[in-house]
């Protein structure tokens, strides 16, 4: 493989899991606080519509805030049934991931009749960064990209200090640990839950934004295509901690720009083996001691 | 108000509640959007219950999945079990089915259709398995393996419809047509109807007796209600009970795959008809109980017949069902938080006593 | 001192729980500087009213008052600003997290930086100035009760607490632990600081606390100086007088060639490999009660299981009759499912051996004659369990493990949240099943109770188990190792 071959593949990777990469770290701040949102799908494809609507009303940056602040009204609901209500997360993440999907499906064939948007959408485009984006194979995939990556490389990073090293990370972890103890100490659970998800809902909508806004184009129903699911698998497979998620993300990108090589250079493997091969690998870290301790132990349990 | 806070108390009375809900919710967003809601009603109703064929072939067929991989759900989740990879082990199923559909156009139906049958139910236990032994085994949560195994499933299928089990003419990323002896009977004449439909009302009173009637029944009851107290009073082996019900239930799910491909597609494609999601919805409404299964199974797709012809006649987007669904589940909760929450309130006050 | 403000007033709470009344206007004055003892039975209300004045609970009436200031909480924040520390029973420390973390935990502030090292400089510093030693960097779910109940105090001192409230702090501890904490609680008040002691040990209470208020039904019953009251007189206030029933003890009918359950040399480790019990052997006959004390994990609730054939051992022989009835100790979670009615709570006894269909007729036949037969309180045998009183389910439960006259009974703490009345309905119970020839174990937290039924008494210390003489003193030193 040439060096161009594996720059471009680097690229691609990267690229794909910019998006992956931002609902898994919602995901992971969401299931610090205790819960697991199944709903996230919903936020993203929220986050997609929101971006459309915004974006063609005042422009990229204006879109990425509606695609947010989409996100977070999806994620609100579902925080509304699951800590206020106290109904179970993975029905009411079931529930949450339908109404997303077809929400912005009915209001997008209501908005934009059934020709859809047209390609009006203002988009971001790859920002190369002097010197560094000269290096080497590694150079172009790093950094050349859009805004929105360079964004993560600070966000990762300040996450993980937050989670180890300020009071607000460790309420967070504490609540997802042991609520009744962080009750104790003080801290309100639900308020705490209530934050975590309209964080990950947010930035489950930004997620969706950079599907619209860096990289496809455009709105297609249920352009999400499965990230929210893909993001709790990404959690795992990071073992519930920051820099170990943006790695993972890393992981499912890679293997999505593995197939799109696989099929482009005619590798004799089925290229549905790169996409399959995060989930199982996934799953073998499942099935290991280390990672079911990393999961937060009040995880997807219902508070009375 | 007291007729209405009866209706709430009631688990059906609740459930027709969150449904109203749901349309209410619907008709409101139909109006909003700008559409005829005359028009709308009148086309969802054509749709799904207007003349026999929309009954039939629209409604019924459409209801026969969703009865049957609500029945799925329903037994892991009374089992405490929660499965929420119905999609996957369907999707198994269907492979199984067409595996074994396809060479058997030399045998006799009365061999070949429950020979399909009975690969989808394997296949789909099979599936369940993985999932089943992480969980006892390892102690994985079913919740995140299932899911994975979901994409794994999709993945295999789009790899047996591109490979292995491609078309001849490998022109179309399918496979192709199960032999016509392994095909489900139609059960009317000039409608799509299929055995599939009385196969999953036999199936939903099955599962109901034996829940309501038999030792097993009892255990996977006692084991999802409590599993402490079921280990404790009754001395009943959980882990085997649980296990046992995520196989059957992974079993009921691929039965689902095989009765689409016997009865309606006999063919399989890439991707999913995401009836494994939709099912968590019926399978809610009905409050895990079978025979409640048949009724929401009928009326989403009542509601999935009528949104297509909403589609087709009022451009009412399709997408809409999607929405009614998640309102009804979101409904049902809501009502059973209220309902729930006098009787959480006394207990606290029980707890409150004994601090 | 006596005309200063009190350190904290609690006047005229009361505090319902849906239709039960847990506090009827309680008042409660805690002198700056003392050590006040908070005395009741269980479901006296003492709990809940040290869970008011920490805010994690409001009240319906009534005023508190901190120092004089009256003041209200909107979480235990806000108690824990205004210089208030609680102990709880169970433990509220995060397990999988450092023990300089725990103590840092519920600092103000999203951003606020947290560093592991000044956390950890600020333990040390406590436990250098009060004597209460501990690993800032040991993960919590390592360290010992003792060293866990050092940190919850720790936590308190650490957001400066003058009052430190602590519930039943002694139930998980042994007597030599206890011993040194209320050492520690004296010189804590000796520092000027105050400490309220919610416990229901009535001797312990007077030889240490300056002041003791008792609580019964919700309500102040008693309050004073400990050197002005008698054990006698609190008593009385604690129980009320007329209920006070010195039970004959009927002759037991023990047949002693008729051993019913035997161990011998069984050992039982837990999922960690740590030994629960160790090379154990114990011999119960028909128609005596064999009574269990030991303190909180020295192995008797293995040895209950073990007996009543819920647990197989790891090695070594145990012989149980096929019929044997168990209630454990927490029953809503181990005995009863809440959500059911009693006609499947009953039939859930034969849920892991029953075959084919079920005979629900037979079953509802069966849990109407026990509902009558133990004089459980319910609307019918469809009553949700959920739906009955503790005492009723309790009664419920002993019934159903009684019913088909089986060879042995293993009791678990069967008065634990009960009150008196449905308490002594229970013993009488476990004594007629003796009287019925039925060998009956029974383990409870509560020394006195185990004595008053016991024909003898066995002592769980560091997983062995030994036999003692049916006495409190002899008792006391086997629980502690010593005999």
């Amino acid at each position: 493989m040439s060096d161009s071959t594996f720059s471009s593949f680097l690229e691609a990777g990267v690229r794909t899991a910019t998006p992956l990469a931002y609902a898994a770290l919602g995901e992971l701040v969401t299931e610090r606080s205790g819960v697991i949102n199944i709903g996230l799908e919903g936020a993203i494809i929220g986050g997609a519509f929101g971006a459309l609507v915004f974006g063609g009303m005042g422009g990229a940056t204006f879109g990425f805030a509606g695609a947010a602040l989409s996100g977070l009204l999806i994620a609100a609901v579902f925080a509304l049934f699951v800590v206020t209500l106290r109904t179970d997360q993975i029905i009411t993440g079931t529930a949450i991931s339908m109404l997303g999907l077809g929400l912005t499906g009915t209001l997008y064939r209501t908005m934009y009749g059934t020709q859809g948007a047209s390609l009006h959408t203002p988009t971001i485009a790859p920002v190369a960064i002097p010197v560094l984006s000269a290096i080497p194979v590694i150079g172009p995939a790093l950094f050349a990209q859009p805004l929105v990556t360079y964004v993560l490389y600070g966000l990762v990073p300040a996450l993980a200090w937050w989670f180890y090293r300020s009071a607000g990370g460790l309420a967070l972890r504490a609540v997802g640990e042991h609520p009744e103890a962080a009750r104790g100490a003080g801290i309100s659970p639900d308020r705490v839950r209530w934050a975590a998800l309209l964080f990950g809902g947010a930035m489950g909508g930004i997620s969706g934004g950079t599907l619209v806004l860096a990289q496809v184009g455009t709105f297609a129903e249920g352009m999400s295509a499965g990230r929210g699911f893909i993001a709790i698998a990404i959690v795992v497979l990071g073992r519930w901690t920051p820099l170990g998620v943006a790695g993972a993300a890393l992981v499912f990108g890679a293997a999505s720009a593995l197939q799109t090589l696989a099929q482009t250079t005619g590798w004799a493997i089925p290229y549905q083996l790169p996409l399959a091969f995060p989930y199982l690998l996934t799953l073998a870290l499942l099935a290991s001691v280390r990672a079911r301790t990393a999961a937060p132990a009040a995880l997807g349990r219902r508070e009375s | 108000m007291s007729f209405l806070w009866r209706a709430v108390k009631s688990p059906i009375g609740s459930s027709a509640i969150a449904a109203l809900l749901a349309v209410g919710g619907v008709m409101f967003v139909v109006i909003a959007g700008g559409y005829d809601l005359g028009h709308a009603a009148a086309a969802l109703w054509n749709g799904s219950v207007g003349d026999s064929y929309s009954f039939f072939t629209g409604t019924l067929m459409r209801a026969t999945p969703l009865i049957i991989v609500g029945l799925s759900v329903s037994v892991a989740f009374r089992a405490g079990v929660l499965n929420i990879g119905a999609d996957g082990q369907l999707l198994a199923g269907a492979s199984g089915a067409v595996a074994v559909g396809l060479s058997a156009a030399s045998w006799s139906p009365w061999i070949a259709v429950p020979a399909v049958l009975a690969a989808g139910m394997l296949a789909g236990a099979a599936w369940a398995a993985i999932a089943a032994i992480l969980k006892h085994r390892f102690g994985v949560l079913e919740v995140i393996s299932t899911l994975m195994l979901n994409f794994v499933a999709l993945y295999t299928v789009s790899y047996l419809v591109h490979g292995p089990l491609e078309e001849p003419t490998r022109v179309f990323p399918q496979t192709s047509s199960i032999a016509l002896s392994a095909r489900l009977p139609v059960l009317l004449a000039s409608q799509r109807l299929h055995l599939g439909f009385l196969l999953a009302i036999a199936l939903a009173v099955a599962i109901w007796w034996v829940l309501r009637s038999t030792a097993t029944g009892f255990r996977v009851r006692a084991v999802g209600a409590s599993p402490s107290a079921a280990a404790s009073a009754g001395r009943v082996n959980v882990g085997r009970v649980v296990f046992g019900a995520f196989l059957a239930s992974g079993a009921i799910a691929g039965l689902g795959g095989a009765v689409q491909v016997a009865g309606v597609t006999y063919a399989m494609y890439e991707g999913s008809a995401g009836y494994g999601y939709t099912a968590i919805a019926v399978a809610l409404l009905a409050r895990l109980n079978p025979i409640g299964v048949i009724v929401a199974g009928v009326f989403f797709g009542a509601l999935e017949a009528g949104g297509a012809s909403m589609q087709r006649d009022a451009g009412v987007p399709a997408g809409f069902v999607a929405v009614i669904e998640a309102l009804a589940i979101l409904g049902v909760l809501a009502v059973d938080r209220a309902r729930a929450l006098a009787l959480e309130r006394s207990e606290r006050a029980l707890e409150g006593r004994s601090a | 001192m006596t005309d200063a403000a009190p350190a904290l007033s609690l006047r005229g709470i009361t505090k319902r729980f849906g239709n039960t009344v847990a506090l009827d206007g309680a008042d409660f004055d805690v002198r700056a500087g003392t050590l006040h003892a908070l005395l009741g039975e269980n479901g006296a209300g003492k709990t809940t009213l040290m869970r008011l004045a920490f805010g994690m609970l409001r009240a319906d009436t009534g005023t508190l008052s901190v120092s004089g200031a009256v003041r209200q909480w909107s979480s235990s924040a806000d108690a824990i600003a205004a210089g208030i520390g609680m102990v709880h029973q169970h433990f509220l420390l995060v397990g999988a997290m450092t023990v300089a973390e725990n103590v840092s935990l519920g600092e103000r502030g999203w951003l606020r930086s947290f560093d592991p090292r000044t956390a950890a400089a600020r333990v040390r510093r406590i436990g250098a100035e009060t004597g209460l030693m501990l690993d800032p960097e040991a993960r919590v779910a390592d360290l010992a009760v003792g060293a866990q109940q050092r940190l919850e105090i720790v936590k308190a001192l650490a957001r400066d607490a003058r009052i430190l409230i602590l519930d039943e702090p002694t139930a998980v501890l042994t007597p030599t632990e206890s011993q040194e904490l209320y050492a520690w609680l004296r010189a804590f008040v000796a520092r000027g600081r105050t400490v309220v002691l919610i416990t229901h040990k009535v001797r312990e209470a007077l030889a240490i606390a300056d002041d003791v208020t008792v609580l019964r039904r919700g309500r102040t019953i008693l309050t004073g100086r400990a050197g002005n009251l008698n054990e006698h007189a609190v008593i009385d206030a604690l129980v009320g007088a007329a209920e006070i029933t010195d039970e004959q003890q009927p002759a037991s009918n023990v047949d002693p060639v008729a051993t019913v359950m035997s161990l011998e040399n069984v050992s039982v480790a837990d999922a960690r490999g740590v030994p629960r019990l160790r090379n154990v052997s114990l011999d119960v006959r028909a128609g005596e009660i064999v009574g269990v004390a030991g303190v909180e994990g020295a192995g008797q609730h293995e040895l209950l299981q073990l007996l009543a054939g819920r647990r197989a051992p790891d090695s070594g022989r145990v012989r149980a009759p096929e019929k044997i009835g168990f209630v454990p100790e927490d029953r809503l979670r181990d005995a009863l499912i809440p959500e059911m009615t009693l006609v499947e709570n009953l039939a859930l006894k034969d849920a892991g051996v029953a075959r084919g269909t079920t005979a629900w007729g037979a079953y509802a036949a069966r849990a109407i004659t026990t509902i009558r037969a133990h004089d459980v309180r319910a609307s019918g045998a469809q009553a949700h369990a959920g739906s009955l009183s503790g005492g009723n389910q309790q009664k419920f439960v002993l019934g159903r493990e009684l019913e088909g006259a089986p060879d042995a009974l293993v009791v678990e703490n069967p008065t634990r949240g009960l009150d008196i009345r449905a308490a002594a309905h229970i013993l009488a119970e476990l004594r007629s099943a003796r009287a019925a020839g039925i060998a009956v174990v029974v383990y409870s937290s509560d020394l006195d109770e185990v004595l008053s039924i016991a024909d003898r008494m066995v002592v769980c210390f560091d997983g062995r188990v030994t036999e003692v003489a049916v006495e409190s003193g002899a008792i006391a030193r086997a629980l502690v190792g010593l005999s």
